[in-house]
């Protein structure tokens, strides 16, 4: 469910210039006077893109180590609330961020950073002939999706309210990324997930596009957690992710844009 | 009626090879020292330890024949068991126990109790009905074992050392009552044990087993009277040799040559009792034939008397008086001479 | 009556190790909202979810016991070649984590699974997303307890008892029930209790064979874990009654278990 990448840790003496101070806001990304280790808790959604997003920020700024923990959004809000050490906070929604938000955990004013929309996952072939929302009701399909506490489960029930579509799922996963195993292993035909998550998993599944009328635009705040000790770097990293370059990364994982 | 079996099996380091032929009339002990392979027989015929060959039958029904491959279980033999521990259901209260046997042959519970309760005044426990064996104590617990192997009427009963796990002292008082409920048994009665004065007291016919075989049959009187082992002739205390007779001597192979008052020839048993062997502090002279030299290994005071034994040209044991050994100066590794008439030699044929 | 004082030596570690237990559940007993409690523990969720978690776990012991008791003869008293490795297999399961054997079970039963797709062709069954399949999840995980736990208590009961028996008439059928299942009580005993108290706990084969649906397949670990999400203090009380329902039996059936196991 989680997964965990570390990258390089790269020991701050190798480096030339180290120093704590300097690093903000700019559109490119930052000179290697950044060194150390920033946390960073994203969704689910947002792994494959991150992952991606972590090493080129750390082959902009050496001195920079980027460890993920992604997971459902919700949970990484019960984590941090606990007191994990995060530097970083990706929410797949604005519902969970104003949440973390309103209890005093956001370090700043969260910004968003991606778009993404729902799509309908099937498996590779789409041997259930599924067309549409309307389809998921159909007899004889097992329809999956996520639970309510997860931005994509409470998306995929207005999507299918806006549709008027009436179905209900066999199980509530926790994440968008359990949704996708089980339809990769057959156990389910179809489920709502990112369009994002349907492109990462690339050949292994299929996806079915939701019109725009009924469709739901997630959007993704991220922002730095409040107590981080790498507050720099964090938001160094936020800059990174809201640079061109970050943005044109995201792209290419079928985000939509910011604004 | 009776039981006739012929059992070879290997156990362990135990070669068994042993015939039995009991009737109804008679009870029987297996005798023998630990190891012998009494229980191993006794577990054997009640099918309860496979043998390599031979066979069991109880009233002419072959019970189990390795030739054949035939096997009665031993839950459809007719047989009861006394175990050495007795090993009453812990579960159980006695009623129970005792009730056990005939609940499994397929009699129904009321009709089961009833006779239960009745074996259990027999044994004199009746109040006891509704204890659960940990609160009896041994003596109680090896009257109930009795009657529950009794319940259920068996053809065929077989003990394991039924005294052995009681204290000396109530000992004796179980014994009478066994000795008692064995008389009344009709059926084949068989003892195991390694006690010979639970044996000489139980039985009418003794089977004497050592290693696995048998060496001497014969009625208590017969066995004591005329051992045929030394395991015998230990349990008795007497002096067993055994050698090649020709008419008045006995040649103890490796060993002396023993005057005898017989005319027996051929390999015999020569026995001779301590009370018979005198003691002397230098080389006797006068009728005794035999009089060897040794040395004083061990000396033993058994009440009034005292047991000697002398590492002679064969081992042997004398018994003398305490003030004897005083007038001998008698000392453990001390010289001493032995002697022993001719006549007070047993000669039987071996 | 003399007490025996504890060495110094085991002192320590000792309340170490008391300390390890005590201090969470302290912590989950002073930080649960306690005003909100009667509200979270009536909610329908929290209801359905206990009734599920009660009658799939104490369905898992059942099979369990059905299942196991045999399997745990076998291995006490049988003899064949690949006893020990099939001993393991079913043993697997104890140090296999829980979502791994879900997955398994998945691979096995699944829609597309070695026997699953059989039972789905010919029948029509399939298994996962039922409550069929949270209790099948269950016994997984949970069934090698009580068969180590049976295992152990045969094999050192006194089997002469067994010959005893034989001996005055019983059939090996009566023998078992009469004789043997009564002289193995305790480890029976503790074997189904640890049995359910593990298949009351399962989530990760659960969530991932049988999946996740309130009435049908939500379980109370996995409704505390979801409303962990949306309500951490309503999770707090929900851990709780797990907890409390745990603590019961195994301080209630204390003295049977650890009497003569």
């Amino acid at each position: 469910m989680r997964r965990r990448v570390l990258l390089l840790i790269v020991a701050a003496g190798f480096l030339p210039a180290c120093g704590s101070g300097g690093g903000t806001a700019s559109s490119s990304p930052s000179s290697a006077s950044l060194s150390g280790f920033i946390h960073v808790f994203a969704a689910a959604s947002l792994t494959a893109s991150f992952n991606a997003l972590g090493i080129s920020f750390h082959q902009a700024n050496p001195g920079v180590g980027v460890d993920f923990n992604f997971a459902g959004t919700p949970t990484l809000v019960t984590q941090i609330e606990q007191g994990a050490p995060a530097d970083v906070f990706a929410s797949a929604d604005t519902t969970n961020m104003d949440k973390l938000s309103a209890d005093g955990y956001a370090g700043g004013t969260s910004k968003v950073f991606a778009r993404n929309q729902l799509e309908i996952v099937v498996a590779p072939g789409n041997p259930k002939a599924i067309t549409g929302l309307a389809d998921l009701a159909k007899p004889g399909v097992i329809y999956i999706t996520e639970a309510p506490s997860v931005p994509a489960g409470k998306y995929s029930l207005q999507a299918l309210a806006s549709a008027g579509v009436k179905v209900t799922p066999k199980s509530l996963e926790t994440s968008v990324t359990a949704v996708i195993s089980k339809i990769e292993l057959g156990e389910a035909d179809a489920g709502i997930v990112y369009a994002t998550d349907i492109k990462a998993a690339g050949s292994k599944v299929q996806g079915v596009d939701i019109p725009a009328a009924s469709n739901v635009i997630a959007t993704y705040p991220l922002v730095t957690v409040k107590g981080t000790k790498s507050a720099d770097m964090a938001n160094s990293f936020i800059n990174y992710v809201l640079s061109s370059t970050g943005q044109s990364t995201l792209a290419t994982f079928g985000f939509l844009p910011a604004a | 009626m009776s039981l006739e079996a012929s059992v070879r099996l290997t156990q362990g380091p135990l070669d068994l090879d042993m015939e039995l032929a009991i009737g109804e009339d008679e009870v029987v002990a297996l005798l023998g020292p630990n190891g012998a392979g009494k229980t191993t027989l006794l577990r054997a015929v009640a099918g309860l330890v496979p043998f390599n060959s031979g066979h069991v039958s109880l009233d002419g029904h072959v019970l189990e024949d390795a030739a054949t491959g035939r096997y009665v279980p031993t839950e459809r033999r007719p047989i009861g068991f006394v175990f050495q521990d007795y090993l009453l259901f812990p579960h159980l209260n006695v009623l129970d126990n005792v009730a056990f046997g005939l609940r499994s042959r397929g009699m129904s519970r009321g009709a089961a109790t009833e006779k239960a309760v009745q074996w259990l005044d027999r044994v004199g426990l009746k109040s006891y009905a509704g204890a659960k064996p940990a609160e009896l104590s041994g003596g109680q617990r090896q009257r109930v074992a009795l009657a529950r192997a009794l319940a259920p009427d068996p053809r065929l009963l077989l003990l394991d050392e039924p005294l052995a796990a009681l204290d000396v002292t109530t000992r004796a008082d179980v014994r009478r009552d066994l000795k008692r409920h064995l008389a009344s048994f009709q059926g084949i009665r068989l003892v195991v044990t390694h006690d010979p004065l639970e044996a000489v007291a139980l039985a009418d016919r003794l089977i004497v087993m050592e290693k696995g075989h048998l060496v001497q049959t014969g009625t208590p009187a017969e066995v004591t009277e005329r051992p045929r082992s030394q395991y015998v002739a230990d349990l008795v205390g007497v002096n067993l040799l055994r050698g090649e007779a020709d008419h008045g001597s006995v040649r103890i192979p490796g060993g002396p040559v023993v005057a005898t008052a017989g005319a027996e020839s051929g390999e015999v048993f020569a026995m001779i009792h301590p009370r018979a062997v005198a003691l002397h502090h230098t080389r006797p002279e006068g009728s005794p034939r035999n009089v060897w030299r040794g040395r004083a290994s061990n000396i033993e005071l058994m009440g009034n008397r005292v047991r000697v034994r002398i590492d002679a040209e064969v081992p042997l044991v004398a018994e003398v008086t305490p003030s004897a050994v005083k007038e001998l100066d008698l000392v453990e590794g001390g010289e001493v001479w032995l002697s022993f008439k001719a006549t007070d030699v047993g000669v039987y044929p071996a | 009556m003399r007490r025996e004082r504890v060495p110094i030596v085991v002192l320590i570690p000792a309340a170490i190790g008391a300390a390890f237990f005590i201090v969470p559940l302290v912590g989950l007993i002073v930080r649960s909202p306690w005003h909100d409690a009667v509200a979270a523990l009536t909610a329908p969720e929290t209801v359905e979810a206990l009734k599920l978690s009660l009658v799939a776990s104490l369905s898992a012991t059942a099979v369990g016991l059905i299942l196991g008791v045999p399997l745990a003869w076998v291995y006490a008293r049988a003899e064949f070649p690949g006893r020990d490795l099939l001993r393991a297999l079913t043993t697997l399961p104890m140090v296999l984590p829980p979502v791994v054997g879900g997955i398994a079970l998945l691979l096995a039963f699944g829609r597309r699974g070695l026997l699953g797709s059989w039972l789905d062709s010919t029948f029509g069954i399939t298994l996962p997303f039922t409550t069929a399949g949270v209790v099948m999840a269950e016994t997984f995980v949970a069934m090698p307890f009580l068969i180590l736990t049976v295992e152990a208590g045969l094999r050192s009961m006194d089997r002469r008892y067994e010959e005893a028996a034989r001996a005055l008439g019983a059939s090996r059928w009566r023998v078992f029930t009469r004789v043997t299942l009564p002289l193995i009580a305790p480890s029976l005993f503790a074997g189904a209790v640890l049995c359910w108290a593990r298949a009351l706990g399962e989530f990760g084969a659960t969530i991932t064979f049988a999946g996740n649906f309130p009435g049908v397949t939500q379980t109370m670990p996995l409704a505390v874990y979801l409303v962990l999400e949306t309500n951490q203090e309503a999770s707090f009380i929900l851990s709780l009654v797990l907890l409390l329902i745990s603590l019961v039996v195994l301080v209630g059936l204390r003295h049977r278990w650890l009497g003569s196991a």
